[in-house]
């Protein structure tokens, strides 16, 4: 089946294409609501939203979530804030500049529509949270407070205190458990979706499996939504939550959506460091924190004196110095590359040198501990309990680590997949941040795509179909269904001698050393048959303990290894092709003479999009070109 | 370090239970709790014996998935912090730990240290929320809230719903959950018009969820990870008395006939 890229973006000027759409959309008459269903797959801010504002509208919604309770996604562990072109500082922001920032900070690969329209809604939301009680940050006058975050140079970060998605999410999940006591919502925790039910073309239902009884059923409705997060667990240690997996979307890709820029991966450049073999994850050290945080190292290499024994004058601030305009607020994937750059030369601090300093002293001094305490106290007590270092005194040491990921399953305007039916939102999909993603977008993405893109879009596809008409029985329903139960029964007889954490790990070396910070064609050319060989050990000597009839933590992780394993290889595949830089994806054999990301805007402004041809052949790649009208080409800089 | 651990293990919900002993020779005081259960769970089934299943997700003390008892103590010895966040440096060598799942009657065990805390998603179901549609508001700046009541608000919702609070009263009550909630939207100019009904439904719910009725011993805001406060029980006392004398639940639901 040839595959359909058109983006199906509204014709007009780029400020009303929105409200064009908006009126064009085909409605559901209230009376006949109900009698549509839609499955939304993910109950973090963009699943949570979505089924919320469904279930308000009248339709039948059945949401799914890993967790006990969809409380518990992994969006509440956002800390820094969600931006919004407020502009209540009165500091020249506007809906123009966030979605100029956004491109310019994307590198150029996202469609500049879509991007405009979260910039438009970015408003909204925080309007719509302040009504739902989402606590925000306030000034002694009453109003809202804002801070400032990477990519931009204006103040319209909202927060509450260093919990926003927290916050956020609440707020949500409060939305949500109101539509469940409505009965409007029907909520299944502790499910795990394990594949999309595809009948004549379109979406109609999915597998899952419960995570308390191991039942696999099949749950059937007139339209999907997945918005079941990103995938940077691919590199074992990131700073998603352990839970956070690629299982739903990658399954929805073998049943035939395509994939996009899957490469497009962001390293975060403040993380705890990593302490030990044991490790089970990275936490994050909040962008805020750049806002009166300054960093360094030490201008010597190997130089081992403790932070305070270190002259002023014997200090690099790195970043003020190579960007001064944005200075310690560069965005995240030049931070990252920088801290990188001045740790291979031998300058990194604290153990094995995978280390640079972010230090408080000035703002301590300047503004006193009083205030830091009230901007970041929560932050420095992760810090001090994960570290056992007091971060008011000795400054914080911080190293880059995988945190988002911009790719994802392509999307057309209306958030649906090559898939009719299957719509994606949220970090599942592949996103307005095209190369890179600023600071705060994504909270503001996932609650657009839910609480304000979703619901009308979906509401298009709904009026254009007739409700129901399949159940169980159909043969795509059991087709589906054994194949997940076969997957489990395999899964738990293989009984090898590897456990599936270990092969996780493995699998993250080899991404994180060939397809992380920095890439380059050899290592990627290495790094294909290694995954290859990987997974194909990982089917003949994993062990699975347990049965699949129970409660049973390793199965589940199994589950979801399997289909990193494949979904590796995919991103090696994008990342060897895409022979250029832009944003997080670092190409070593493409940079300008001061190590700068170098884009090749002739060959490849666009978004590659790869479609699955079944387990034995490659995935073909296409495109998606580009078109650039209101922000310009150029090279990023800011210096 | 060189810790024994005894540990609470039950094949599922109406299995018996009982504590296991586990030798760990090696523990690194850089390591998590939940890192050095990682480390046995490895060991036991390389050894052929099924891991011991605990909740977690974040792994950053924010979205309340883990928690369990050690030595008596929810989330164990260090004040302020989850389980997740305890690192090994809080003990020392050549001690005993016994770990053991949250107990209460509300919150069955699942399996091992694994229980179901889905009673607190129906408290928070009826009525634990501003009643407004999506698209249903004015400007964030329309509504000035003074800074120290968001900062009240903000301090009890700071609550993560892990149950430490039930698991650490002895009567196993939701009170200081509940009350978080309801404190959190009562502080609030948004959260007045529906303070009645939210105080007469969530505590309805509580009571119906077989949770114990809170007599102050405290225990809860000594052990919540996230310091909430036993004041907001008072407040739910407060909002409950006051609707209960005035409150009236419609007839039928609201659109509905
Ligand atoms: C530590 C950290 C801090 C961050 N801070 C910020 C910040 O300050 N500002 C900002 O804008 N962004 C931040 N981000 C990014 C942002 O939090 C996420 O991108 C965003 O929350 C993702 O939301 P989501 O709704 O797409 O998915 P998630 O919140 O990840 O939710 C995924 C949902 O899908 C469900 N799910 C997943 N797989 C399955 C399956 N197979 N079956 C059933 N259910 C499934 C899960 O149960 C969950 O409910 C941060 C990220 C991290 C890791
Ligand atoms: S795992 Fe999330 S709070 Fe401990």
């Amino acid at each position: 089946m040839a595959i359909n890229l058109d983006a199906k973006i509204p014709s007009g000027p780029i400020e009303q294409k929105w409200n064009k759409a908006k009126f064009e959309y085909k409605l559901v008459n209230p009376a006949n609501k109900r009698k549509y269903s839609v499955i939304v797959v993910g109950t973090g801010l963009a699943g949570g939203a979505a089924a919320a504002a469904l279930g308000e509208l009248g339709y039948n919604v059945k949401a799914f979530c890993f967790q006990d309770s969809p409380r518990r996604a992994h969006s509440i562990a956002a800390q820094g804030g969600i931006n919004a072109a407020k502009n209540y500082q009165n500091d020249g922001d506007s809906v123009y500049r966030l979605f100029y920032d956004t491109v310019k900070g994307g590198d150029f690969r996202a469609r500049e529509a879509n991007v405009y329209r979260l910039a438009e809604i970015s408003v909204n939301i925080i309007d719509q949270c302040v009504a739902q009680g989402v606590p925000f940050a306030r000034e002694y006058g009453g109003v809202l407070a804002n801070r400032s975050f990477g990519g931009a140079q204006v103040s319209r970060t909202f927060y509450a205190r260093g919990q926003t998605g927290q916050q956020l999410l609440l707020g949500c999940y409060q939305a949500l458990e109101r539509q469940i006591d409505e009965g409007r919502v029907q909520m299944y925790a502790r499910h795990e979706m394990l594949d999309v039910v595809v009948i004549d073309g379109r979406a109609r239902g999915i597998v899952t499996r419960n995570l308390v009884t191991g039942a696999i059923d099949v749950h059937l409705a007139d339209a999907v939504a997945l918005a079941t997060g990103g995938y940077g667990n691919v590199f074992y240690l990131s700073t998603n939550a352990k839970g956070s997996n690629a299982t739903a979307i990658w399954r929805a890709y073998k049943k035939g959506a395509a994939f996009a820029n899957p490469c497009f991966t962001q390293i975060h450049p403040t993380c705890i460091p990593v302490s030990g073999e044991y490790q089970s994850k990275l936490t994050l050290m909040s962008e805020s924190l750049r806002n009166d945080g300054r960093i360094w190292v030490p201008k010597k290499q190997g130089d081992t004196r403790a932070a305070a024994q270190i002259p002023e004058d014997e200090r690099d601030y790195y970043l003020e110095r190579m960007y001064p305009s944005f200075g310690n607020l560069s965005p995240r994937d030049i931070a990252s590359r920088a801290a990188k750059r001045v740790c291979d030369e031998g300058r990194g601090v604290g153990p094995g040198g995978l280390g640079v300093y972010l230090d408080f002293s000035d703002a301590i001094g300047r503004l006193g501990k009083k205030t830091i305490e009230e901007r970041y106290g929560n932050l420095f007590e992760i810090y001090e309990r994960i570290t056992g270092e007091d971060p008011y005194s000795v400054p914080m040491r911080i190293y880059p680590a995988v945190h988002y990921t911009m790719g994802g399953l392509w999307v057309d305007y209306n958030l649906e997949s090559t898939i009719p039916g299957l719509f994606v939102l949220g970090e599942a999909n592949f996103s307005d941040h095209g190369a890179n993603r600023l600071g705060a977008s994504a909270l503001m993405q996932g609650l657009a795509d839910g609480y304000f893109v979703a619901p009308y879009t979906i509401g298009n596809y709904l009026a254009g179909i007739k409700p129901g008409g399949v159940d169980e029985s159909h043969p795509e329903c059991k087709f589906a269904r054994e194949e997940a139960e076969n997957r489990v029964k395999t899964l738990l007889s293989i009984k090898g001698k590897k456990t599936v954490d270990e092969f996780h790990r493995a699998l993250g070396k080899i991404m994180w050393d060939k397809c992380g910070m920095g890439r380059n064609a050899a290592g990627l050319d290495e790094a294909l048959p290694l995954i290859q060989a990987l997974r194909e050990e990982f089917w003949q000597n994993v062990t699975v303990p347990g049965s699949g009839g129970e409660v049973n933590q390793s199965l589940e992780k199994a589950t979801r290894l399997a289909d990193f394993l494949e979904l590796g290889e995919l991103m090696v595949r994008d990342a060897r092709i895409r022979e250029e830089s832009c944003g997080g994806h670092f190409r070593e054999e493409y940079q300008t003479q001061d190590g700068e990301a170098l884009r090749d805007d002739d060959k490849f402004c666009h978004g590659a999009v790869w479609e699955y041809q079944g387990s034995e052949q490659a995935p073909v790649r296409h495109v998606e070109p580009l078109s650039f009208e209101h922000v310009h080409l150029t090279q990023r800089s800011y210096k | 370090m060189k810790l024994t651990l005894n540990i609470w293990r039950q094949k599922g919900p109406n299995h018996p239970g009982r504590m296991v002993k586990y030798e760990m020779p090696n523990v690194d005081e850089h390591m998590s709790f939940l890192e050095m259960l990682d480390v046995l769970n490895e060991d036991l089934i390389h050894k052929g014996e099924e891991p011991v299943t605990f909740e977690h997700d974040c792994r950053e003390g924010i979205c309340g998935c883990c928690g369990f008892m050690i030595n008596g103590l929810p989330h164990g010895p260090q004040r302020g912090t989850t389980v997740c966040q305890l690192h090994m440096r809080q003990f020392h060598d050549g001690e005993e730990l016994w770990i053991e799942p949250f107990r209460a009657k509300a919150f069955p065990v699942l399996k091992d240290l694994m229980v179901d805390r889905g009673s607190f998603d129906r408290i928070i179901a009826a009525g634990g929320y501003v009643s407004v549609n999506t698209g249903c508001f004015v400007d964030g700046n329309a509504i000035p809230i003074e800074k120290q009541n968001a900062e009240m608000a903000m301090d009890a919702a700071a609550c993560i719903g892990c149950g430490a609070c039930v698991a650490s009263c002895p009567n196993a009550s939701a009170s200081l959950f509940t009350a978080a909630k309801i404190a959190h939207l009562g502080l609030l100019p948004q959260g007045q018009a529906e303070r009645d009904r939210r105080a007469v439904r969530m505590v309805a719910q509580m009571m119906e969820e077989s949770f114990g009725y809170c007599t102050n011993t405290g225990e809860c805001e000594a052990l919540c990870p996230k310091g909430v406060k036993i004041e907001n029980i008072a407040r739910m006392n407060r909002d409950y008395l006051k609707a209960a004398i005035t409150y009236r639940e419609e007839s039928a639901p609201a659109g509905g006939s």
